[in-house]
């Protein structure tokens, strides 16, 4: 394979040059750009980019939602040979210093005034930031700022430049080559400066290809892009996929109208993170307890029976008839207008990824008849290193390699990817590029997981995490964190979990009771309770708890691996975690260090076996007053089961 | 008061040459005289209800492109000083002049034809249309074909209704309204109707735009969103705009001029600083110790 992003755009607008390439939703109607189109558009910014001085290497960075011009603007720069970097337009201007200085970044496309406004400010720290050109004028006709200008006039200007010299656009694309670097992704690291991931041609449509031979994708395909560009996911997407495949992508009116212009698309390939996914089960759920009772029987009705045959038919299994006819009527009555209603009546592939999926939720989304899968990836790997194939997707693995990947796990658990997708290294940060790729072209995930029996990768946890356990029956097991929490999160009624165990000979873990779930589950059953803190410590909540618990220890038996991280003995704490207390990060991780040492007296009590525990902690209010919440807590122990031996 | 008393730019505001409309950039730290000719020239006007005397011996001007506020304690006559220039109250005396023209008093139909748009102090929406059929309704007068013709929807008729719903899509976009295209009215917080009752004034393609309390009954955040929207019909149509507020600190922000009335009489005129330091209009505002 030898192509280049510019050489596939020019093998579209030849051989299709009428069909739709992009769509986008102005003035309450879908405006269609077509590959004639937009290549022609591509030549006069590529023109117009090259007379502002853009030359082969330099960067420049794109700003803005998904936008057909902005998209033109990338093909563009890369036709020149210059790399778009692509930012997040939610970002505070000063986020951007570092990616633009990074990058020494001249050259900068902004969607609109508010990026424009970010740009301007950050300019005396970035003195090299010459030319920024704007999509959308609105509010800046008055800005007199040097260099400013809008892409109408760079498109004019490489307008008569094209005209002047028609042969030199086939030139700037006959040099490109696919090793040349196409793109830098930015990656937020969690710690220190963000990383610049750089990707070549080559490396992105490879993988762009493997995933859409995987799912048998072709240019009939409909996308919605309402994802931030600037990650790659919505980048693999609505660009590299787009054009390795030629089919339509569509961009939403504003981010409030996604929804409706869901519905009005109906996209046959897309693709959206579990919060999303959430989201829209959240609202299909309150609308039908304002239903009529008619209605709300007949989901609940239909509802058990998708649960019960959907995934097994989404599975192909073979079906009862009376399951079969059961399914067919609900499929009349509730799951097609229910996929209408969610804008997925035509949705061949649906993805989710970035992090785990509850149960329940996966499960809703394929028995109603809507093909959800999960993937595995990363920036690093240019997305595609593992999906699941369409009759074999479970909650929680992430599915089997696909073409072109190797896949290794050490001894610690953490995975390893070797694939023609890998990044060419993190930009000017050799000794992080080291730290990332080995010298036999190994790329360390920093993920901890596993192959099951059936060939699917699971994920359990960061591998820095991950833990073993040490005395007692267990001794040496495999202990992650966060996949016992996980699992216990995806009970509505627990809010957070904190399991420890590493270096330990038990687990045992503290809770957090949802308030709101648990609050409305007591009203129905006449529990009167004062607070959080009263409701917390009512042993039929206890004991609501130690349901879900033992639940959870059943699952993790089935996996001889996790068996032993079973929890033994767990609390349900008298306070809500909160980032205030420094319990959680603003991004609602829990900081399971700050929580040991803060609970210290509570882990004790846990693991010296004791049945209860008095504990004294202090709060911070919103307004900054301290004040001081004090319980007993009783200590429960949880039923643990014999791990089911797989059969080797 | 003269009138000539403008001219207090901020640093970031449009400078609009008048004669054509055109819009003329210059370098931010230079202010220019950006309004243009009196178009609204209000003459000594006085209205009474029976004994009660709602406005007296009022005068006072709009320049083109201005952004004109009449401001004033409750009752103080400003509702009513809106609805004489709007042509839904006669005054007994004085005039009003408008493009040139002097009139006795106004005609509501007549003042729409010139060129005028209101908003409402209490929203005078359609509750049950969509927003979408709402803004039309402000396409009206420039809906020429027969109802026949319009409800068959056939030859002329199709046209128009395309070339207006265009319009009305553009204004749609303009107010950042395009999740709501098809909501009821009724159905939609309020902060977002006032939105709608802007829209539809500004359907008409207004060269004046009343604005009866435009931020009334509205949080932090739509006063603030209703600004820029003021602001930018002002900067982007070079639309007239005279507005009643209650709101101070809006209007000393956004406006260029302000006249303040109380019980019926014009107490001040000129440019925000101004009135602000004017004892009578402390007086009025604040009260006086005896």
């Amino acid at each position: 394979m030898s192509t280049t992003f510019p050489r596939l755009l020019l093998d579209h607008a030849e051989k299709r040059p009428h069909a739709a390439a992009l769509r986008e939703k102005e003035y309450g109607i879908w405006q269609t750009t077509t590959w004639a189109v937009l290549l022609q558009r591509v030549r006069f910014l590529a023109a117009g980019l090259s007379a502002a001085g853009l030359k082969r290497g330099q960067h420049v960075v794109v700003i803005g939602d998904n936008r057909p011009r902005l998209s033109a603007s990338m093909i563009a720069a890369q036709v020149l040979g210059a790399i778009p970097v692509p930012l997040y337009q939610d970002a505070v201007s000063a986020e951007f210093v570092f990616p633009i200085n990074n990058a020494e970044v001249s050259f900068a496309i902004a969607e609109d005034q508010e990026q424009v406004d970010k740009l301007i400010e950050l300019r005396p720290e970035c003195p090299q930031l010459a030319r920024i050109w704007y999509d959308n004028p609105r509010g800046l006709r008055n800005y007199s700022e040097p260099g400013l200008a809008s892409l109408d006039s760079l498109m004019e200007q490489g307008a008569d430049l094209d005209k002047k010299h028609p042969a030199r656009f086939s030139g700037w694309v006959s040099i490109v080559k696919p090793s040349d670097v196409a793109a830098m992704f930015f990656t937020s690291g969690t710690t220190g400066h963000p990383k610049g991931v750089v990707h070549t041609h080559f490396t992105l449509i490879d993988r762009a290809l493997a995933g859409a031979a995987f799912d048998k994708l072709t240019s009939d395909e409909e996308v919605l892009a309402y994802l931030p560009p600037a990650w790659i996911g919505q980048n693999i997407f609505s660009y590299a996929q787009w054009l390795a495949c030629g089919y339509v992508v569509n961009c939403p009116e504003s981010a409030e109208t996604v929804s409706i212009d869901l519905k009005e698309i109906g996209p046959t390939y897309y693709f959206a993170p579990p919060r999303v996914f959430e989201g829209m089960f959240t609202s299909v759920m309150i609308r039908m307890e304002d239903a009529g009772a008619i209605k709300r029987w007949l989901f609940k009705r239909f509802m058990d029976v998708a649960r019960r045959v959907g995934p097994a038919r989404m599975d192909r299994k073979p079906l009862g008839f009376s399951d079969r006819l059961s399914y067919a009527l609900g499929n009349v009555l509730i799951y097609g207008p229910l996929r209408n209603t969610l804008g997925m009546s035509r949705v061949r592939v649906a993805y989710t990824a970035g992090e785990a999926i509850g149960p329940d939720l996966f499960v809703f989304y394929r028995a109603i008849g809507i093909n959800l899968k999960q993937l595995y990836g990363s920036t690093e790997t240019a997305v595609f290193v593992c999906l699941q194939p369409d009759n074999e997707a479970k909650s929680d693995t992430v599915g089997v390699p696909i073409h072109g990947v190797e896949l290794r796990v050490l001894d610690s658990g953490e995975i390893l990817v070797r694939s023609p997708g890998l990044l060419k290294g993190y930009y000017k940060n050799p000794e992080a590029t080291a730290e990332v790729l080995t010298a036999d072209g190994w790329y360390r995930t920093g993920d901890a997981g596993f192959l099951d029996a059936g060939g699917h990768l699971k994920i359990i946890d960061r591998a820095k995490d991950v833990g073993r356990l040490s005395g007692g029956a267990n001794d040496g097991a495999m202990f992650a964190p966060k996949y016992v929490e996980n699992k216990l999160k995806f009970f509505p009624f627990i809010k957070e979990a904190v399991a420890f165990g590493d270096k330990k000979e038990k687990v045992c873990a503290f809770i957090n009771i949802d308030f709101a779930a648990v609050g409305n589950w007591a009203e129905r059953r006449n529990l009167p309770y004062a607070g959080y803190t009263d409701l917390a410590a009512k042993p039929e909540v206890l004991e609501l708890v130690r349901e879900c618990v033992e639940k959870v220890n059943a699952d993790l038996a089935q996996d001889e691996r996790l068996a032993g991280s079973q929890i033994s003995r767990f609390l349900v704490l008298h306070k809500e975690l909160d980032a205030d207390d420094g319990e959680l990060t603003r991004t609602r991780k829990v900081r399971r260090g700050a929580i040991a040492d803060k609970y210290g007296v509570l882990v004790n009590a846990l693991y010296a076996g004791r049945s209860s525990q008095y504990i004294e902690t202090q709060v911070m209010f919103e307004d900054g007053r301290v004040g001081l919440v004090s319980a007993e807590l009783r200590i429960v122990d949880a039923k643990g089961f014999t791990p089911v031996r797989s059969a080797a | 008061m003269t009138a000539a008393t403008i001219n207090t730019l901020k640093s970031t505001r449009i400078v609009v040459d008048a004669s054509n409309d055109e819009i003329i950039s210059a370098p931010p730290t230079i202010t220019k005289c950006r309004t243009g000719e009196v178009i609204l020239d209000v003459q000594n006007i006085s209205l009474s209800f029976g004994g009660v005397k709602a406005l007296t011996d009022i005068s006072f001007n709009v320049r083109e492109h201005e952004i004109r506020a009449i401001i004033g304690p409750n009752g103080a006559g400003k509702s009513s000083m809106l609805n004489c220039i709007n042509g839904v109250y006669r005054p007994q005396q004085g005039s009003i002049t408008f493009r040139g023209k002097t009139f006795k008093h106004m005609n509501s139909r007549q003042v729409a034809e010139m060129g005028v748009a209101r908003t409402f102090q209490n929203l005078a929406l359609f509750k049950g249309m969509s927003v979408l059929d709402n803004i039309m309704t402000g396409r009206n007068l420039h809906m020429k074909s027969n109802i026949l013709l319009q409800a068959l929807r056939i030859g002329p008729a199709e046209k128009e209704e395309i070339r207006n719903r265009e319009f009305v899509e553009r204004i749609i976009d303009f107010l950042e309204i395009q999740p709501y295209r098809k909501t009821p009215v009724g159905r939609m917080p309020y902060g977002l109707q006032k939105r709608v009752d802007l829209g539809r004034a500004l359907a008409m393609e207004p060269k004046v735009l009343l604005l009866d309390e435009p931020m009334a009954g509205m949080n932090l955040e739509e006063k603030q969103d209703m600004c820029r929207f003021i602001l930018d019909v002002n900067d982007e149509f070079g639309t007239t705009i005279v507005l009643i507020e209650h709101d101070m600190g809006v209007v000393m922000d956004i406006s260029d001029r302000v006249v303040v009335l109380d019980y019926g009489k014009k107490i001040g005129d000129g440019t925000p600083d101004k009135v602000r330091s004017n004892p009578e209009v402390i007086k009025a505002y604040l009260g006086t110790s005896h």
